[in-house]
């Protein structure tokens, strides 16, 4: 056994155990941390295919910027969680059976299937940025460029769907300060001059 | 050696975790958006191991786009789970039953 599969069942069997945690744990904060765990140990996994940018994106994008999401959310909506957790000991058996059996299929699949096969080639003196950038800057640049005008809808979808306006509430309108004409407040009225002792001739 | 049956293996863990977690967790929304999070990146897994394998890169590209659907995924996903609670304080699936009639 080498160094390299003793650090990936290290890690394979972090991942799972973390992600048991998840769907188990009672906290939902809890479980994000545990998410968390879990991504982190299938980041080291994918370094040990040699699959690094991806490993560091998955890092980078989801512990550093959907799973603090994810914690914000869970702190901020203050869920009671106990009426949530009533069907559980119910559902537990048939969740364990299904995914079972489903395991089984899947493993006995692979054993079957991919056993046997070599272990992975490495691309002849490529890193696997440069790589993974000759692909995606060559033959998928306008599903990447896609990716950002969906991760663009994104970002301005969330903020109308989160956004509220409470009635009686006093708040400024930026856009009409902005468009207030001198016209609107001022009246300038021609009218004659007017004396002390009455009408000037 | 480290070979693409233990990727796939461990992929498949994973995902049969998170249907499991879909299962025995129905009534939670939160932590049935983490058992799909838990999916996808089984799937990931899956792509990694077969790039690697058959030394194509369109298999990382494709886990690439996953990462960035998956992210606004997540964020459109909670922006309307924050307006869920906010409109009917509580985020239990069995609740979320207006469109029945």
């Amino acid at each position: 056994m080498t160094f390299q599969l003793v650090c990936f069942y290290f890690f394979a069997i972090v991942a799972a155990m973390a992600a048991l945690g998840v769907i188990s744990v009672k906290n939902p904060v809890v479980a994000a941390l545990c998410l968390v765990l879990t991504f982190f140990s299938m980041a080291c996994v994918w370094l040990l295919a040699e699959a690094e940018f991806l490993a560091i994106a998955l890092v980078l994008v989801y512990v550093g910027a959907v799973m603090v999401l994810f914690l914000f959310v869970v702190m901020m909506l203050d869920v009671d969680i106990a009426p949530l957790r009533e069907g559980f000991v119910k559902f537990l058996p048939g969740g364990i059976v299904i995914a079972a059996v489903m395991l089984v299929e899947m493993l006995a699949l692979i054993g079957l299937k991919a056993l046997a096969v070599p272990p992975a080639p490495n691309p002849a003196g490529v890193s696997n940025i440069a790589w993974l950038a000759n692909a995606l800057f060559r033959d998928f640049l306008l599903p990447f460029e896609i990716a950002a005008l969906i991760l663009t809808v994104g970002l301005i979808a969330a903020v109308p769907l989160t956004l509220r306006r409470r009635a009686g509430v006093r708040s400024q309108n930026p856009g009409r300060q902005v468009m207030v004409d001198p016209a609107d407040r001022l009246r300038m009225v021609k009218m004659d001059a007017e004396t002390k002792g009455g009408t000037a001739p | 050696m480290m070979t693409l049956a233990h990727l796939l293996a461990i992929g498949a863990v994973l995902f049969c975790i998170a249907v499991a977690g879909i299962f025995i967790n129905r009534k939670n929304v939160i932590v049935l958006l983490m058992c799909l999070e838990l999916m996808l990146l089984a799937v990931n897994t899956n792509f990694v191991a077969f790039s690697r394998h058959l030394g194509d890169p369109a298999g990382q590209v494709f886990v690439f786009f996953i990462l960035t659907v998956a992210a606004a995924e997540a964020a459109i996903g909670l922006a309307i789970l924050v307006v869920l609670f906010r409109n009917r304080a509580t985020i239990d699936v069995t609740d979320i039953d207006r469109l029945k009639g």
